[in-house]
């Protein structure tokens, strides 16, 4: 019969146990996990079943983690956006947690710049830890994200975006991020992306402050090739600051927007 | 001239440039991205582009936070 081992179609004997699959396969397991659940006791294996074996704290090898790593992906969504490309300008609490998302989700290559330090004040939204304080950001972000999914290729620029070196960074790119902090920052990266990088969408944030209602946190098409996320107007100021639900909301509706556009729909 | 600003039919007088058009509008123009015609401008461009009768401009103003 077949059942599938690590995510793998595999053909087994009829009536072969849980256990004894174990013994076979990986003796070292503590963890045996049939069709999503763990089971504590061994029993018959029926035709179809999926079963993973896990050592606790223990790295699976290469050629069995990508295959267990993109299990939840969705049939052909994976193989396309696997090869796709995507740019992220800035690294704070939108562009980490776009960054995460992404990594998770199994974009292939992803391209970070920021000039950054990971500062104490970061953490109440941004995707680092206490370690990292003081490291770079997309240093940190990259080692992050290798946690995560090794099988992403990070290419990090630790340097502050200008007009001058934006095109030549973020030529390669399918769809582009705008992750930054500062409303001239933000527009000096439309206006020189979708000028000089032309006929590539630009997924952008605006209004994102504070702990306003959710559901005024909106995707919409701004322009040809400009989709701009957020309520829009509320500004990060003293008294308003960026907090992690909100910032997160926004920073996942970017990156929702993103695997639309690699995939063929329309965001908004 | 009639422009369409933002999708909506926009009346203006002649000349006019991209730059005058922020300062009527009240807009930063160290804050916006401006569309003209499916082309994005740069900042530097926009007192140099005078609007035409049927010109079609998206403006788009951001806010700090991220």
């Amino acid at each position: 019969m077949q059942i599938e081992i690590n995510e793998r179609p595999t053909e087994i004997a009829a009536g072969t146990t849980l256990a004894q699959l174990r013994d076979a396969v990986k003796p070292e397991a503590d963890l045996c996990i049939r069709n999503g659940h763990p089971e504590r006791e061994d029993v018959p294996l029926a035709p179809g079943d999926r079963v993973v074996f896990i050592r606790r704290g223990e790295i699976p090898a290469a050629e069995d983690l990508e295959a267990l790593l993109a299990a939840r992906h969705t049939p052909g969504v994976h193989a396309r956006i696997k090869s796709a490309t995507v740019g992220i300008a800035g690294c704070g609490g939108l562009g980490s947690a776009i960054a995460v998302a992404l990594a998770r989700t199994g974009v292939g290559n992803l391209i970070l710049a920021d000039f950054d330090l990971v500062e104490p004040s970061n953490l109440n939204r941004q995707q680092y830890f206490v370690d990292q304080i003081g490291l770079p950001k997309v240093l940190a972000l990259r080692d992050n994200l290798a946690r995560i999914n090794p099988y992403v290729r990070v290419t990090a620029h630790n340097e502050r975006l200008t007009p001058e070196n934006i095109p030549a960074r973020f030529a390669a790119v399918e769809v582009m991020v705008e992750a930054f902090d500062a409303a001239d920052q933000k527009a000096m990266l439309a206006q020189v992306f979708l000028n000089k990088v032309p006929g590539k969408p630009l997924v952008m944030g605006s209004g994102m402050a504070g702990f306003g209602p959710s559901n005024t946190v909106v995707t919409r098409r701004a322009a040809t090739n400009l989709y701009l996320i957020g309520d829009g107007e509320t500004a990060a100021r003293p008294g308003e600051g960026l907090m992690a639900p909100r910032v997160g909301i926004a920073a996942h509706h970017q990156a929702n927007a993103v695997l639309r556009l690699l995939l063929g729909e329309e965001p908004a | 001239m009639i422009i369409t600003l933002n999708g909506k039919a926009r009346q203006c007088d002649a000349p006019l440039t991209v730059a005058d058009l922020i300062a009527t509008l009240q807009l930063d123009a160290d804050r916006v991205a401006v569309e003209h015609n499916r082309i994005v401008l740069l900042k530097g461009d926009f007192a140099a582009i005078p609007l035409r009768d049927g010109d079609v401009l998206e403006i788009v103003q951001f806010v700090g936070g991220g």
